[in-house]
Protein backbone atom coordinates (compact mmCIF):
# COMPACT_ATOMS: atom_id res chain seq x y z
CA UNK A 1 0.00 0.00 0.00
CA UNK A 2 1.18 3.54 -0.67
CA UNK A 3 0.57 6.25 1.73
CA UNK A 4 -1.71 8.16 -0.80
CA UNK A 5 -4.09 5.42 -0.90
CA UNK A 6 -4.77 5.78 3.02
CA UNK A 7 -5.12 9.28 2.08
CA UNK A 8 -7.32 9.16 -0.70
CA UNK A 9 -9.85 6.92 0.97
CA UNK A 10 -9.91 9.23 3.60
CA UNK A 11 -11.09 11.81 1.93
CA UNK A 12 -13.32 9.88 0.24
CA UNK A 13 -15.79 9.18 2.90
CA UNK A 14 -18.62 11.95 1.99
CA UNK A 15 -18.15 11.07 -2.02
CA UNK A 16 -20.10 7.76 -1.52
CA UNK A 17 -22.89 9.39 -0.89
CA UNK A 18 -23.33 11.31 -3.96
CA UNK A 19 -22.49 8.38 -5.88
CA UNK A 20 -25.26 6.46 -4.48
CA UNK A 21 -27.40 9.53 -5.32
CA UNK A 22 -26.22 9.84 -8.95
CA UNK A 23 -27.22 5.56 -8.43
CA UNK A 24 -30.34 6.26 -7.57
CA UNK A 25 -31.08 8.80 -10.40
CA UNK A 26 -29.98 7.32 -13.32
CA UNK A 27 -32.14 4.32 -11.92
CA UNK A 28 -35.01 6.86 -11.79
CA UNK A 29 -34.34 7.97 -15.23
CA UNK A 30 -34.36 3.99 -16.89
CA UNK A 31 -37.47 3.14 -15.38
CA UNK A 32 -39.06 6.79 -16.74
CA UNK A 33 -37.68 5.49 -20.31
CA UNK A 34 -38.73 2.17 -19.53
CA UNK A 35 -42.68 3.35 -19.57
CA UNK A 36 -41.87 5.39 -22.93
CA UNK A 37 -43.28 4.04 -26.27
CA UNK A 38 -40.03 3.52 -28.89
CA UNK A 39 -39.04 0.75 -30.87
CA UNK A 40 -37.15 -1.85 -28.73
CA UNK A 41 -33.57 -1.55 -30.22
CA UNK A 42 -33.50 1.93 -29.48
CA UNK A 43 -35.17 1.35 -25.55
CA UNK A 44 -32.50 -0.83 -25.14
CA UNK A 45 -29.51 0.70 -26.66
CA UNK A 46 -30.52 3.99 -23.98
CA UNK A 47 -31.11 1.41 -20.94
CA UNK A 48 -27.75 -0.61 -21.59
CA UNK A 49 -26.30 3.00 -21.58
CA UNK A 50 -26.98 4.23 -18.61
CA UNK A 51 -26.25 1.21 -17.01
CA UNK A 52 -22.53 0.85 -18.31
CA UNK A 53 -22.45 4.14 -16.83
CA UNK A 54 -24.19 3.11 -13.42
CA UNK A 55 -21.33 -0.13 -13.56
CA UNK A 56 -18.35 2.52 -13.87
CA UNK A 57 -19.34 4.65 -11.24
CA UNK A 58 -19.61 1.23 -9.00
CA UNK A 59 -16.31 -0.34 -9.69
CA UNK A 60 -14.45 2.91 -9.76
CA UNK A 61 -15.73 3.70 -6.86
CA UNK A 62 -17.53 1.22 -4.52
CA UNK A 63 -15.45 -0.96 -6.14
CA UNK A 64 -12.05 1.10 -5.51
CA UNK A 65 -10.73 0.91 -8.94
CA UNK A 66 -10.29 4.89 -9.35
CA UNK A 67 -7.67 4.59 -6.80
CA UNK A 68 -5.45 1.65 -7.34
CA UNK A 69 -2.82 1.19 -9.41
CA UNK A 70 -3.74 1.80 -13.84
CA UNK A 71 -2.31 -1.28 -14.32
CA UNK A 72 -4.88 -3.68 -12.59
CA UNK A 73 -7.25 -1.92 -14.41
CA UNK A 74 -5.31 -2.46 -17.83
CA UNK A 75 -4.92 -6.19 -16.68
CA UNK A 76 -8.65 -6.61 -15.54
CA UNK A 77 -10.85 -5.16 -18.22
CA UNK A 78 -9.55 -5.08 -21.73
CA UNK A 79 -10.52 -8.75 -22.30
CA UNK A 80 -13.59 -8.26 -20.91
CA UNK A 81 -14.32 -5.67 -22.84
CA UNK A 82 -13.66 -7.21 -25.87
CA UNK A 83 -15.76 -10.28 -25.29
CA UNK A 84 -18.79 -8.26 -24.59
CA UNK A 85 -18.13 -6.33 -27.33
CA UNK A 86 -17.50 -9.08 -29.87
CA UNK A 87 -20.80 -10.65 -28.47
CA UNK A 88 -22.74 -7.59 -29.28
CA UNK A 89 -21.50 -7.03 -32.40
CA UNK A 90 -21.93 -11.33 -33.55
CA UNK A 91 -25.14 -11.65 -32.30
CA UNK A 92 -26.64 -8.52 -32.29
CA UNK A 93 -27.07 -8.13 -36.18
CA UNK A 94 -28.17 -11.50 -36.45
CA UNK A 95 -31.42 -11.25 -34.31
CA UNK A 96 -32.56 -8.14 -36.23
CA UNK A 97 -31.85 -10.13 -39.72
CA UNK A 98 -34.29 -13.00 -37.80
CA UNK A 99 -36.46 -10.34 -37.14
CA UNK A 100 -36.83 -9.14 -40.66
CA UNK A 101 -36.90 -12.76 -42.27
CA UNK A 102 -40.27 -13.08 -40.27
CA UNK A 103 -43.59 -13.79 -42.54
CA UNK A 104 -45.77 -10.67 -41.65
CA UNK B 1 16.23 6.81 -9.23
CA UNK B 2 14.09 4.81 -6.17
CA UNK B 3 11.44 4.74 -9.32
CA UNK B 4 14.12 2.75 -11.16
CA UNK B 5 15.10 0.31 -8.26
CA UNK B 6 11.04 -0.61 -7.46
CA UNK B 7 10.57 -1.08 -10.98
CA UNK B 8 13.10 -4.07 -10.54
CA UNK B 9 11.68 -5.51 -7.44
CA UNK B 10 8.47 -5.78 -8.78
CA UNK B 11 9.57 -7.72 -11.95
CA UNK B 12 11.81 -9.50 -10.11
CA UNK B 13 8.73 -10.95 -8.10
CA UNK B 14 10.75 -8.60 -5.13
CA UNK B 15 6.60 -6.94 -5.21
CA UNK B 16 3.26 -7.07 -5.57
CA UNK B 17 2.95 -5.02 -9.64
CA UNK B 18 -0.45 -4.07 -8.64
CA UNK B 19 -0.21 -3.24 -5.26
CA UNK B 20 -2.70 -5.16 -4.02
CA UNK B 21 -2.94 -8.58 -1.37
CA UNK B 22 -2.77 -12.20 -3.58
CA UNK B 23 -6.36 -12.41 -2.49
CA UNK B 24 -7.83 -9.17 -3.16
CA UNK B 25 -6.09 -10.28 -6.82
CA UNK B 26 -7.98 -13.50 -6.82
CA UNK B 27 -11.24 -11.81 -6.25
CA UNK B 28 -10.53 -9.85 -8.96
CA UNK B 29 -10.33 -12.48 -11.45
CA UNK B 30 -13.15 -14.06 -9.99
CA UNK B 31 -15.37 -11.14 -10.73
CA UNK B 32 -14.05 -10.77 -14.76
CA UNK B 33 -14.89 -14.43 -14.50
CA UNK B 34 -18.27 -14.16 -13.09
CA UNK B 35 -19.67 -10.90 -15.16
CA UNK B 36 -18.04 -13.27 -18.79
CA UNK B 37 -20.99 -15.92 -17.14
CA UNK B 38 -23.82 -13.27 -16.57
CA UNK B 39 -22.57 -11.05 -19.47
CA UNK B 40 -23.16 -14.60 -22.08
CA UNK B 41 -26.28 -15.07 -20.17
CA UNK B 42 -27.94 -11.50 -20.76
CA UNK B 43 -26.51 -11.39 -24.29
CA UNK B 44 -28.58 -14.31 -25.03
CA UNK B 45 -31.55 -13.04 -23.27
CA UNK B 46 -31.29 -9.65 -25.18
CA UNK B 47 -30.54 -11.28 -28.61
CA UNK B 48 -33.79 -13.86 -27.49
CA UNK B 49 -36.07 -10.52 -26.66
CA UNK B 50 -34.92 -9.11 -30.27
CA UNK B 51 -35.51 -11.27 -32.43
CA UNK B 52 -38.83 -12.39 -30.75
CA UNK B 53 -42.11 -10.42 -32.38
CA UNK B 54 -44.46 -10.99 -29.96
CA UNK B 55 -41.92 -11.11 -26.37
CA UNK B 56 -44.44 -11.35 -23.69
CA UNK B 57 -44.58 -7.69 -21.68
CA UNK B 58 -45.80 -9.61 -18.35
CA UNK B 59 -44.24 -6.74 -15.77
CA UNK B 60 -47.44 -4.48 -14.46
CA UNK B 61 -46.34 -1.19 -12.35
CA UNK B 62 -47.70 -2.52 -9.03
CA UNK B 63 -46.66 -5.08 -8.12
CA UNK B 64 -43.86 -6.32 -10.11
CA UNK B 65 -41.84 -2.74 -11.08
CA UNK B 66 -42.67 -1.29 -7.78
CA UNK B 67 -41.02 -4.56 -6.29
CA UNK B 68 -37.68 -4.51 -8.70
CA UNK B 69 -37.52 -0.68 -8.34
CA UNK B 70 -37.50 -1.56 -4.61
CA UNK B 71 -35.13 -4.07 -4.58
CA UNK B 72 -32.73 -1.99 -6.54
CA UNK B 73 -32.73 0.65 -4.12
CA UNK B 74 -31.66 -2.02 -1.69
CA UNK B 75 -29.43 -3.26 -3.13
CA UNK B 76 -27.86 0.32 -4.42
CA UNK B 77 -28.15 1.62 -0.84
CA UNK B 78 -26.12 -1.92 0.72
CA UNK B 79 -23.51 -1.28 -1.35
CA UNK B 80 -23.11 2.25 0.26
CA UNK B 81 -23.49 0.93 3.77
CA UNK B 82 -20.94 -1.50 2.47
CA UNK B 83 -18.52 1.01 1.59
CA UNK B 84 -18.98 2.60 4.79
CA UNK B 85 -18.29 -0.68 6.57
CA UNK B 86 -15.06 -0.88 4.32
CA UNK B 87 -14.00 2.65 5.43
CA UNK B 88 -14.54 2.54 9.33
CA UNK B 89 -12.65 -1.19 8.99
CA UNK B 90 -10.00 0.91 7.58
CA UNK B 91 -9.86 3.59 10.30
CA UNK B 92 -9.48 0.90 12.85
CA UNK B 93 -13.14 1.18 13.51
CA UNK B 94 -14.50 -2.02 14.29
CA UNK B 95 -18.11 -1.48 15.93
CA UNK B 96 -19.26 0.45 13.16
CA UNK B 97 -17.79 -2.08 10.64
CA UNK B 98 -19.83 -4.61 11.85
CA UNK B 99 -22.70 -2.47 12.26
CA UNK B 100 -22.67 -1.01 9.05
CA UNK B 101 -21.65 -4.80 7.24
CA UNK B 102 -24.88 -6.01 9.19
CA UNK B 103 -26.87 -2.98 7.68
CA UNK B 104 -25.51 -4.86 4.43
CA UNK B 105 -26.72 -8.18 4.94
CA UNK B 106 -30.34 -6.56 6.06
CA UNK B 107 -30.56 -5.03 2.51
CA UNK B 108 -29.53 -8.12 0.77
CA UNK B 109 -31.87 -10.46 2.60
CA UNK B 110 -34.76 -7.51 1.91
CA UNK B 111 -33.69 -8.08 -1.99
CA UNK B 112 -33.94 -11.84 -1.16
CA UNK B 113 -37.33 -12.16 0.49
CA UNK B 114 -39.10 -9.40 -2.30
CA UNK B 115 -37.16 -11.36 -4.97
CA UNK B 116 -39.08 -15.01 -4.12
CA UNK B 117 -42.40 -12.77 -3.51
CA UNK B 118 -42.19 -11.73 -6.92
CA UNK B 119 -40.92 -15.31 -8.58
CA UNK B 120 -44.23 -16.83 -6.40
CA UNK B 121 -46.34 -14.14 -7.93
CA UNK B 122 -45.07 -15.20 -11.51
CA UNK B 123 -45.45 -18.62 -10.58
CA UNK B 124 -48.55 -19.69 -8.64
CA UNK B 125 -50.77 -16.00 -10.09
CA UNK B 126 -49.27 -15.57 -13.55
CA UNK B 127 -48.30 -19.77 -14.31
CA UNK B 128 -45.03 -18.40 -15.48
CA UNK B 129 -43.17 -22.51 -15.72
CA UNK B 130 -39.78 -23.03 -17.05
CA UNK B 131 -40.29 -24.03 -20.57
CA UNK B 132 -44.28 -23.04 -20.87
CA UNK B 133 -46.36 -19.55 -20.12
CA UNK B 134 -49.70 -18.55 -21.19
CA UNK B 135 -48.05 -15.66 -23.38
CA UNK B 136 -46.62 -18.59 -25.62
CA UNK B 137 -42.90 -17.26 -25.90
CA UNK B 138 -41.26 -20.58 -24.29
CA UNK B 139 -38.00 -19.23 -23.83
CA UNK B 140 -39.55 -16.40 -21.55
CA UNK B 141 -39.74 -18.84 -18.51
CA UNK B 142 -36.15 -20.31 -18.99
CA UNK B 143 -34.14 -16.82 -19.65
CA UNK B 144 -35.88 -14.98 -16.82
CA UNK B 145 -35.38 -18.06 -14.22
CA UNK B 146 -32.26 -18.73 -15.13
CA UNK B 147 -30.86 -15.10 -15.00
CA UNK B 148 -32.52 -13.80 -12.21
CA UNK B 149 -31.87 -17.24 -10.59
CA UNK B 150 -28.51 -17.24 -10.94
CA UNK B 151 -28.39 -13.54 -9.34
CA UNK B 152 -30.48 -14.46 -6.37
CA UNK B 153 -28.25 -17.51 -5.68
CA UNK B 154 -25.18 -15.19 -5.92
CA UNK B 155 -27.20 -12.59 -3.16
CA UNK B 156 -27.64 -15.59 -0.66
CA UNK B 157 -24.06 -16.65 -1.37
CA UNK B 158 -23.23 -12.85 -0.24
CA UNK B 159 -25.68 -12.45 2.84
CA UNK B 160 -23.65 -15.61 4.02
CA UNK B 161 -20.54 -14.69 2.79
CA UNK B 162 -20.80 -11.76 5.00
CA UNK B 163 -22.07 -13.11 8.17
CA UNK B 164 -18.89 -15.48 8.16
CA UNK B 165 -17.10 -11.99 7.73
CA UNK B 166 -19.16 -10.26 10.31
CA UNK B 167 -18.73 -12.65 13.12
CA UNK B 168 -15.39 -12.92 12.50
CA UNK B 169 -14.62 -9.12 12.76
CA UNK B 170 -16.81 -8.34 15.81
CA UNK B 171 -14.50 -11.55 17.81
CA UNK B 172 -11.48 -8.75 16.92
CA UNK B 173 -10.38 -11.36 13.95
CA UNK B 174 -9.69 -10.94 10.46
CA UNK B 175 -7.83 -7.68 8.62
CA UNK B 176 -9.34 -4.09 6.74
CA UNK B 177 -8.11 -6.08 3.67
CA UNK B 178 -10.45 -9.04 4.27
CA UNK B 179 -13.65 -7.01 4.66
CA UNK B 180 -12.58 -4.73 1.60
CA UNK B 181 -12.66 -8.36 -0.42
CA UNK B 182 -16.04 -9.13 0.60
CA UNK B 183 -17.06 -5.85 -0.42
CA UNK B 184 -15.55 -6.33 -3.43
CA UNK B 185 -17.64 -9.30 -3.66
CA UNK B 186 -20.88 -7.45 -2.79
CA UNK B 187 -20.63 -4.88 -4.68
CA UNK B 188 -20.08 -7.11 -8.08
CA UNK B 189 -23.68 -8.59 -6.94
CA UNK B 190 -24.83 -4.94 -7.25
CA UNK B 191 -23.48 -4.47 -10.59
CA UNK B 192 -24.88 -7.14 -12.29
CA UNK B 193 -28.35 -6.49 -11.15
CA UNK B 194 -27.79 -2.91 -12.89
CA UNK B 195 -28.20 -4.88 -15.76
CA UNK B 196 -30.62 -7.22 -15.07
CA UNK B 197 -33.40 -5.24 -14.12
CA UNK B 198 -33.11 -2.64 -17.09
CA UNK B 199 -32.77 -5.63 -19.28
CA UNK B 200 -35.35 -8.38 -18.15
CA UNK B 201 -37.56 -6.13 -15.89
CA UNK B 202 -37.89 -2.48 -17.78
CA UNK B 203 -37.40 -3.88 -21.40
CA UNK B 204 -40.74 -5.90 -20.62
CA UNK B 205 -43.17 -3.63 -19.10
CA UNK B 206 -46.81 -3.40 -19.36
CA UNK B 207 -47.76 -0.49 -20.84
Amino acid sequence: MTPTTDHTVAAAGPAFAKVWITLLGITGIEIFIAYMHVAPLIMLAALLGLSVIKAVLIIAYFMHLKFERLSLSFTLFPMLILCCFLLLLVLMPDSMRLMEMRPR
Amino acid sequence: MSDGKVAVATWQGGGSPYAIGSKKLGMWLFVISDSLTFSALLVAYTYLRIAAPNWPTPFPLYPSILFASIMTFCLLSSSLTMVLGVHAMNSGNRKAAVRWILATMVGGTAFVVLHATEWRNLIVNEHVRLFENPWGEPLFGATFFAITGLHMTHVIIGVLYLGVIVQAVARGKFKAEDVEISGLYWHFVDLVWMFVFPLVYLMSVRM
